[in-house]
């Protein structure tokens, strides 16, 4: 029996002709992430241990990302022990205010990874990087913290679901809807320990941006990673990135896969994720009327710039309903630089938006946007839980940029038209 | 390895947002995370909570964040250990990592039952219902890190 693409991967980061799921391996990883939450934790333990350097100081990153810039004296501790211990240990990849931007959003764009990769991230989102044909997975602090001591890390042979993709996505239809329509089909917990593997004919019209999108919210369904195929766009992003050579795997013909779901991406709808689960997915065929009381644009899920882009061709010359509050946060310092000369943040504050440095603050009710008891937000995040961005009675919807820009301007959500 | 205590029941999909909200998540410190353990889906828990007590939840539990803050909350509540019918796959590992005790097992279980889990046989014992249920139990390369009390124990031959 063939392999799949990401179980490729993992056999030629062990040492394997081949490896079956549900085998345990030790594979060589080719970056481990940390940010300012999980870093600590992780660089506590590695103190504990005998090892006076990390495994390799160019195979590690730590993004100060989440509480930055520093939300209280607390958060300012922890960016703190962890600078001091990049700057010890000699990280090369380090990013502090000024250079950082939302981790998941900035490895791809500084090119620190590449088709092939083997990445592990103290962030569950790490699976964005299956977008760009590479295995990435979230893992815990002390998973990093042993990474960072040995350059290896323990995981299970996952098995996989193929999403066979053919057709195109309608106008106004996006990465996120596609990402929330799986999630409202097999459920927070449809793809636990497995791969998501996309592949088809369709995947070609998917742009880069929007793949990454779709592979960010793999471990909303409880997956282990999702994961692209290379192609020549794939390419042409890592050549545009990076220096690095990618390695292009491919799955066997004859891979097995648990499960093959078939989607006509011409049929894909917008859609939103309700409270306080994404799996509550509507379209709005069958959409009640929910005013709204913030708008978050932003997020390692949809902060790029063709995010900003497509909302603020929709806020272009327009104004934010009264008394709904408009945040938007482009993900790295890049992208902030290339709307500001697109003229994108103009259009946003003119349109009576916030424009926020990068941030992932409001996603994870951290700071930058919290919402107060009863309060309503549409953002295009990824996670909706009860309290997930401020008090437990406050609730999130989740959609895409344009929903999302077209919602701020009505005060309530409507499609994008 | 045989654990008794007391259930805090819970249902399916338990984030690990509200296990400890990402408000609290501004420092590593475990007694400062317990002390806000489950708070914001079960307010009482952490006066409640008494050593030795098993969280029981249904499935998916841990979902979400890859924080280790959460299993590091729970366990440092004084939890024992925590029995669900499916786990999220990095709460899973987390708590394999740091030496937290978990049971994969659809067992009936309800608030305030007492549970015997005996792990090296792989039994779940509801003294309360007076019902047996058995669990798989882990690899060996799991038993062997949970057995030297942690990974980084595990691979630094106990000396972390």
């Amino acid at each position: 029996m063939g392999m799949t693409m990401t179980q490729k991967i993992l056999a030629a980061h062990c040492g394997k002709q081949s490896v079956k799921a549900g085998e345990i391996i030790m594979a060589d990883v080719d970056l481990a992430l940390g940010n300012d939450i999980t870093a600590p934790v992780a660089i506590n333990e590695f103190n504990k241990t005998d090892c006076k350097k990390v495994f390799d100081k160019n195979k590690i990153t730590f993004v100060l990302d989440h509480f930055t810039p520093n939300k209280d004296i607390k958060s300012a501790e922890q960016c703190k022990q962890t600078r001091d211990f990049a700057q010890q240990m000699g990280i090369v990849n380090f990013f502090d205010v000024g250079e950082m931007g939302i981790e998941h959003a900035l490895l791809p764009e500084k090119g620190l990874v590449v088709a092939g990769d083997l990445v592990i991230g103290a962030d569950s989102h790490t699976c964005t990087y299956g977008a760009l044909g590479a295995f990435s997975s979230g893992v815990g602090s002390t998973d990093l913290a042993a990474a960072m001591a040995t350059g290896k890390i323990w995981l299970k042979v996952p098995p996989a679901i193929r999403f066979n993709l053919t057709g195109q996505l309608p106008s106004h239809v996006y990465g996120k809807d596609l990402i929330l329509q799986i999630i409202g089909m097999i459920g927070v917990d449809g793809a636990l320990y497995k791969s998501m593997e996309f592949t088809g004919e369709g995947v070609k019209t998917i742009s880069i941006s929007d793949r990454l999108c779709i592979a960010n919210m793999a471990i909303e369904t409880g997956a282990k990673n999702g994961i692209f195929p290379v192609d020549q766009k794939t390419l042409d992003f890592i050549k545009e990135h990076s220096s690095r050579q990618p390695v292009v795997y491919q799955a066997d013909d004859d891979a097995e896969y648990e499960q093959v779901i078939d989607i006509d991406l011409s049929q894909v709808k917008q859609t939103v994720a309700f409270p306080h689960l994404q799996e509550n997915t509507r379209t709005f065929d069958d959409m009640p009327e929910i005013r709204i009381d913030q708008v978050v644009i932003g997020s390692c899920t949809n902060g790029r710039l063709e995010d900003l882009q497509v909302a603020a061709e929709i806020m272009h010359g327009k104004k934010v309903a009264k008394g709904i509050r408009v945040i938007i946060i482009p993900a790295t310092q890049k992208i902030y630089l290339e709307a500001i000369e697109l003229g994108l943040i103009r259009t946003f504050i003119e349109a009576g938006c916030v424009v926020s440095t990068p941030t992932c603050g409001p996603c994870l009710g951290g700071h930058m946007g919290i919402l107060a008891k009863g309060e309503r937000c549409i953002a295009t995040t990824n996670r909706n839980f009860v309290g997930r961005m401020g008090h437990t009675e406050s609730e999130v919807y989740l959609a895409s940029p344009a929903v999302a820009a077209a919602s701020a301007l009505a005060g309530k959500i409507v499609p994008a038209v | 390895m045989k654990l008794k205590g007391t259930v805090f029941k819970y249902g399916d999909n338990v984030d690990t947002d509200v296990i400890i909200p990402a408000r609290y998540l501004n420092t590593p410190n475990h007694q400062e995370l317990a002390s806000h353990c489950l708070e914001d889906l079960d307010a009482t828990f952490t006066k409640r909570v008494k050593p030795g007590d098993i969280i029981a939840a249904d499935s998916n539990f841990g979902c979400g964040s890859s924080r280790e803050h959460a299993p590091i909350a729970i366990k440092a509540s004084g939890v024992s250990a925590v029995v669900a019918k499916s786990f999220a796959r990095i709460f899973y590992r987390n708590a394999i990592n740091i030496g937290l005790p978990i049971v994969e097992c659809d067992a009936q279980i309800d608030e305030g039952d007492q549970i015997e889990i005996d792990f090296d046989n792989g039994k779940l014992h509801n003294i309360t219902k007076n019902q047996s249920s058995d669990f798989a139990p882990f690899p060996d390369f799991l038993q062997n890190i949970i057995a030297a009390g942690g990974l980084l124990n595990s691979i630094s031959g106990g000396k972390a």
